[in-house]
């Protein structure tokens, strides 16, 4: 599968996409200006992913920040993975902030993959 | 008399340019004055949403119609709290719906707010303009306040409208 690799910048995030290697990551901040455009490959690569993915996978989340048509698109990217046995979601936060360690546990709430909690 | 320092003020087109300028000009100036980080993440969340609304709402205006540049944005601070306000013009029929939202907001508490962000997250759909329907839910979680409102009409198609966010700063001795 092709690897996706973006650099993060001021408004979008980090992305690594790398089946070969096991890496899933999406990392910095994200405020697009459109977020549905800018999070379509990654779903269109979580997509093609369903049909062969490895036995497990580790998706990480290490997010400075996030806005709110960000936090749609990260639901939707949630949504994809929920269908992907041996999926585990590891949500990174800050080890003084609350607000990301929230958003973490409310979007646990609202899909069945087991998260786990780290700080950095 | 509590003395109100405006840190920075914004009149004119409103992009995602201008919106990241915006934002590295307040952060810069919330990291000189040593601003406690959770109060500077709560400043920035406000600004983000209150910014990028103003950005997608600008597209409702013609692009040659002069009301499209009068749009404002200002960041306020006193002792107690940091004041984030925005003023835009909007078409009168946008009124009601929007300020039906805001008092439904302004009636929740901490509970309401969660349930209803949750709710529309997982039912909403994204508007055609790619917003999902969540600024002011967050905006009234970040900062634990009501958020103030109101329109003033402009003109026979147009009001005015303008939000005032208040982000309260914790106690600290100056």
């Amino acid at each position: 599968m092709q690897i996706i690799n973006l650099e993060g910048t001021e408004d979008t995030p980090k992305i690594i996409l790398d089946k070969t290697n096991g890496i899933y990551e999406i990392s910095g901040r994200s405020l697009p200006e459109d977020s549905a455009e800018f999070y379509r490959p990654v779903l269109e690569w979580l997509e093609e992913y369903t049909k062969k993915p490895n036995p497990s996978t580790e998706f990480a989340f290490k997010l400075e920040y996030f806005n709110t048509a960000s936090s749609k698109l990260i639901l939707d990217i949630l949504s994809k993975l929920e269908a992907i046995s041996g999926t585990t979601i590891i949500w990174y936060f800050h080890e003084d902030d609350e607000d990301m360690e929230e958003a973490g546990t409310e979007f646990s709430e609202l899909v069945e993959i087991p998260f786990e909690f780290k700080t950095y | 008399m509590i003395e109100r320092n405006l840190i920075l003020i914004y009149e004119g087109e409103f992009t995602q340019e201008i919106t990241k300028s915006v934002l590295a000009m307040a952060e810069r100036n919330m990291d000189s004055v040593g601003e406690e980080m959770g109060i500077k993440r709560k400043v920035f969340n406000v600004m983000v949403e209150c910014l990028q609304n103003i950005v997608k709402h600008a597209d409702d205006l013609e692009p040659h119609d002069k009301l499209r540049h009068n749009a404002i944005f200002m960041i306020g601070k006193d002792q107690n709290a940091y004041i984030i306000t925005s003023g835009n013009p909007i078409g009168h029929d946008k009124v009601p719906i929007l300020s039906s939202k805001l008092e439904q907001i302004n009636s929740l508490d901490k509970e309401g707010l969660k349930t209803l962000y949750k709710e529309i997250i997982k039912n909403g759909d994204l508007s055609e303009k790619g917003g999902a329907g969540l600024g002011f839910i967050d905006m009234a979680r970040k900062s634990g306040q009501k958020l103030e409102f109101d329109f003033e009409p402009i003109d026979s198609e147009f009001s005015f409208f303008s939000l005032k966010t208040v982000i309260p700063r914790t106690s600290v001795e100056e």
